[in-house]
């Protein structure tokens, strides 16, 4: 059988965070809207006569993504109509870019993205995907279908829109989702899109081709449109390269066509071939000049840019001292980076012990809360405090998460938790000798099967400790004086 | 006193002066509209009651002596592709016969701010689709002069209502000729002022990167007073120019002498009506002796301008027009209709005329794939050209002088049947909007008894200049005094 590899382009369509509509002055937050149709105006909603006018804040975010995906800005670009009739796109055509968009040429390290799912470890094999350009268009109104009818809902019309095309740059499933991650965490970083695929404010489509591995010749791609979760993405990109290996497999041609996802049954399904293909006439916007950029006006876009995922990965393994998938973690939101950060700088322990304490105990109490790390209200100061107690083992690891849970409770500062509740460790040998002697001159039975080999019980003579201690006891010291005192029992 | 024949100047004295009210003024346009129209069909809609009620609001600012404009009180009407928030607004197309817009566009506010009067709107061809106003859904408009013959278009009831006096002033559209043709064919003032220079939002584009809003009136200084209060930025409208403008009106008297005057050889061939041809040599001679230096020049891509002015607006259209669909406002044939697509088709089936299907094909094949470069490209590139033939020109001389149109109005019915025909009526005044030049139409005489026009070109934003001319020229003829006897 030949071996195939598969050629994928991806096209992310992004709503972008603006307060006014990308034409009009309408409020851009539909979801916040209360009723349907109420963020409207006869420019979003196509009445005869009304006029674009493009909001300067997109045409800033939109050129912020693209600095940071590489790419070259144009300085003279131009917007384009896109004509097609469908009821949720008013004016009977899309004011999208066409001929020359706002950006071109960038592109994104990405995993090698070899077929065997070897992606996640492939960090130290970074590859490219090229951004062939990133374009700014208006979002369509959304429609409602019941059973003999559909409605229409124009407050999502005319919000602005980011359209980032790839190269088929992509070998396998799981390349492209590592490349839609990037994007999105990029765009996340920027703070221009919330990443919530649930809510459609970021929508995947993409380029599908198999080829006999080896060969560089680009065969029949079929387009898969909304794809609406990385689930789905992967899911039907990998159905979809398999399905085209069987056509070729069984001597069939596969045909170029738009397909759907149907998510509940897993396939892929047809919605309209080539021959059906929209004609979009694409021709200049009139009604919008030119867009003119100087070098000045680039520049300083490009000072806002923030540290980016990858740089940031990169400098948490070499400042910190973090391993590459602790360093992933801790940059998949930025606000999680930062926080690190900051309870990193305040506290003396290692930043390995404020990445456990991150991912481990923070992280729990998150998804439990159901909050996000934006609603922390724990201070970085007094997070790294806590930490260091149990680095200078002042506290137990035990103690230390109840005193974490009573700062998220109450806010109050660790060490007058420690007070208050009397937490502090104890590490003093004769006090802990005395309780140890204790246990053991209690419980004869399970000394003696220790004695006789069952040396498994002496987490469970620890356990006694900690019991008795309220956990306080340093479990070094108990562990060591329990040994100690077993073995002058064997004598 | 006959009140419907004043110039805005005039009214406006009397009104000032507490001679006659707005309301007074505004009734005995109501009761002429009521008496003439009917002959001359201008009207499409007369909002009688709008226009009592902001003539009582004019005579109390009148009253008060607060904000009162040349235009306080000065009953006007406007061509129906021009949003009139509450008034509806038909482009004389049954696909709009009942739409009323929520909205008013920024010529229509700002007409409303400097207190002027609305009386209605007035008929065109369908879309601005036409140079006769036959292309009217609704009905024919007949030209004043002589009631066999067309008023021109696309803005013929706007050039008929100026003609006949059914209003002080009108407010028409300019996209390849459409002011100044009509302007010409009726023998009144009209300009298709730069593009750029008014605001298009809330005018029902025909062919966005042409349209121009322009004023129609008696004479030259009121043009340019109605210019003065709709030109300007418009924040809603990104292709409008930020420069000021000039007080056109207060500068209109200034000197003429030692100008050149430019006469575009390409634009007096073969084919002129010979009453047209005459008193347009006899308006060049009065330039002349106005103290103005005759220079001929070329615009040597002229007969690249019909073609290349024709394909672009089918292309521009074609999109503009598919807002049309049926779900939103306006006509909706939704009966028997399958799905949404069947709305689609029935509806823009019964609601557009031939004319406005004829170019929506045009033009949705002119931008589609593989045509494109082939013809919308390469206009685009010829249209370069043709801003170019002027900017030479303009560095020779200051002002073109060329007629509007090679015939004087022609018969009703007459060029209805061969479309090419009627878009050959365009010829002269077509060249100007892919340029995007200024252009002022003025009569200039008759020819078999109807009036024959003259346009004036200028440079980019140079309104002044042909106000200055057009207004010199009219201080020494009466062409634009002459009214025409209804019968």
């Amino acid at each position: 059988m030949t071996q195939y590899e598969p050629v994928i382009g991806l096209e992310i369509h992004a709503e972008l965070i603006t307060a006014s509509k990308m034409f009009c002055g309408c409020s851009a937050d539909y979801a916040s809207a209360p009723e349907p149709n109420t963020n409207i105006c006869p420019v979003c909603t196509g009445l005869p006569g009304a006029l674009p006018v493009a909001n300067k804040k997109a045409v800033e975010l939109a050129a912020l993504v693209a600095l940071a995906l590489n790419c070259s800005i144009n300085k003279h670009n131009t917007f384009a109509r896109k004509n097609y009739y469908y009821p949720d796109l008013p004016k009977g055509y899309q004011i999208s870019q066409y001929e020359l968009p706002i950006a071109e040429k960038g592109w994104l390290e990405v995993h090698s993205g070899s077929s065997s799912g070897a992606a996640s470890a492939a960090y130290r094999d970074p590859s490219r995907v090229r951004v062939r350009r990133v374009h700014i268009e208006e979002d369509t109104a959304k429609l409602f279908h019941e059973k003999n009818y559909a409605l229409v809902d124009f407050n999502r019309a005319g919000v602005p829109l980011l359209e980032i095309v790839s190269e088929p740059d992509m070998h396998s499933a799981e390349a492209a989702l590592d490349y839609a991650t990037k994007v999105r965490a990029i765009l996340r970083y920027l703070g221009v899109n919330t990443g919530d695929m649930e809510k459609g404010v970021l929508r995947f489509e993409a380029n599908v081709s198999v080829r006999p591995a080896g060969s560089d010749e680009l065969r029949t791609r079929t387009e898969i449109k909304n794809l609406n979760s990385f689930r789905a993405l992967t899911r039907a990109i990998a159905y979809e390269i398999e399905r085209q290996i069987q056509i070729y497999e069984s001597g069939g041609t596969v045909i170029q066509e738009t397909l759907g996802w149907d998510d509940l049954r897993g396939v892929t399904t047809s919605q309209r071939s080539k021959e059906e293909a929209h004609d979009y006439r694409y021709f200049p916007e009139p009604d919008l000049p030119p867009l003119q950029f100087s070098d000045a006006w680039i520049e300083s876009i490009r000072s806002q840019l923030p540290e980016l995922p990858e740089a940031k990965t990169a400098r948490f393994i070499s400042d910190f001292g973090l391993t590459p998938s602790e360093a992933r973690f801790l940059i998949s939101e930025r606000a999680l980076a930062d926080y690190f950060e900051k309870v990193a700088a305040a506290a003396k322990s290692p930043a390995r012990t404020v990445h456990s304490w991150i991912a481990g105990e923070l992280m729990r109490y998150l998804n439990d809360s159901g909050m996000s790390i934006e609603d922390m209200t724990l201070s970085p100061a007094s997070f790294a405090r806590l930490i260091d107690m149990t680095t200078d083992k002042v506290i137990s690891s035990n103690s230390a998460k109840v005193v974490f849970n009573e700062m998220l409770a109450s806010g109050g500062d660790p060490e007058q938790i420690v007070k208050e509740k009397n937490l502090a460790q104890v590490s003093d040998e004769n006090e802990i000798q005395a309780i140890v002697e204790k246990i053991l001159n209690d419980n004869p039975a399970e000394v003696e099967k220790y004695l006789a080999g069952k040396e498994t019980l002496l987490q469970w003579f620890m356990g006694q400790v900690a019991r008795a201690t309220k956990g306080k006891a340093d479990p070094n010291v108990a562990k060591e004086l329990l040994v100690k005192s077993l073995e002058e029992r064997r004598k | 006193m006959q009140l419907h024949t004043l110039t805005i100047q005039e009214a406006h004295q009397l009104l000032v002066t507490k001679q006659v009210s707005s309301v007074e003024l505004t009734q005995a346009f109501l009761q002429r509209i009521r008496e003439i129209d009917p002959k001359i069909k201008a009207y499409v809609t007369v909002s009688e009651e709008l226009a009592l009620e902001q003539a009582r609001k004019a005579d109390e600012r009148i009253a008060k002596g607060e904000n009162v404009t040349p235009l306080t009180g000065i009953p006007f009407s406007i061509k129906d592709c021009i949003s009139t928030r509450g008034v509806r607004t038909t482009c004389s197309s049954k696909i709009l016969e009942n739409y009323i817009p929520q909205y008013n566009a920024t010529v229509t506010d700002k007409l409303a701010q400097a207190g002027a009067v609305l009386l209605g709107k007035t008929n065109m061809d369908e879309f601005g689709m036409g140079s006769s106003c036959e292309n009217s859904a609704f009905f024919n408009t007949h030209n004043p002069w002589n009631l066999d013959h067309v008023p021109g278009g696309s803005s013929g009831g706007s050039a008929a209502a100026m003609s006949a006096s059914l209003a002080a002033f009108t407010i028409g559209e300019d996209t390849g000729g459409s002011v100044r043709m009509p302007a010409g064919f009726c023998g009144v003032t009209g300009i298709k002022p730069t593009y750029g220079r008014v605001s298009r939002y809330g005018l029902i584009a025909l062919a966005s990167s042409f349209d121009c809003i322009g004023p129609m009136t008696r004479d030259a200084c009121d043009c340019a007073t109605v210019l003065e209060h709709i030109a300007g930025h418009d924040p809603l409208d990104s292709t409008t120019y930020q420069s000021p403008i000039s007080n056109y009106t207060q500068n209109i008297n200034k000197p003429i002498k030692g100008m050149k005057l430019g006469i575009p050889k390409e634009y007096f061939v073969a084919g002129m009506e010979a009453g047209v041809e005459t008193a347009l040599q006899e308006a060049i001679r009065a330039c002349e002796k106005l103290g103005m230096e005759i220079h001929e020049v070329s615009l040597s891509h002229t007969k690249y301008a019909l073609p290349v002015y024709y394909l672009l607006l089918f292309a521009e259209a074609s999109a503009n027009l598919a807002r049309m669909d049926g779900t939103r406002f306006g006509l909706s044939v939704s009966e028997g209709a399958k799905d949404v697509i069947d709305i689609y088709l029935q509806t823009r089936r019964e609601g557009f005329g031939d004319e406005v299907k004829r170019r929506i094909m045009l033009g949705a094949y002119a931008l589609s794939a593989g045509y494109y470069d082939a013809y919308y490209l390469k206009a685009q590139k010829v249209r370069t050209l043709l801003r170019r033939d002027f900017e030479a020109a303009f560095s020779k001389v200051d002002i073109l002088l060329a007629p509007t149109s090679p015939t004087t109005a022609f018969k009703l019915g007459e060029k209805t049947s061969n479309p090419l025909e009627m878009y050959l009526s365009d010829i002269y005044v077509v060249a100007t909007n892919p340029a995007g030049v200024p252009a002022i139409a003025l009569p200039c005489g008759f020819s078999k008894d109807m009036p024959v026009g003259m346009q004036l070109i200028g440079k980019h934003l140079d309104e002044q200049t042909l106000f200055q001319v057009a207004h010199a020229y009219q201080q020494v003829t009466d062409w634009h005094k002459r009214n025409p006897k209804i019968s």
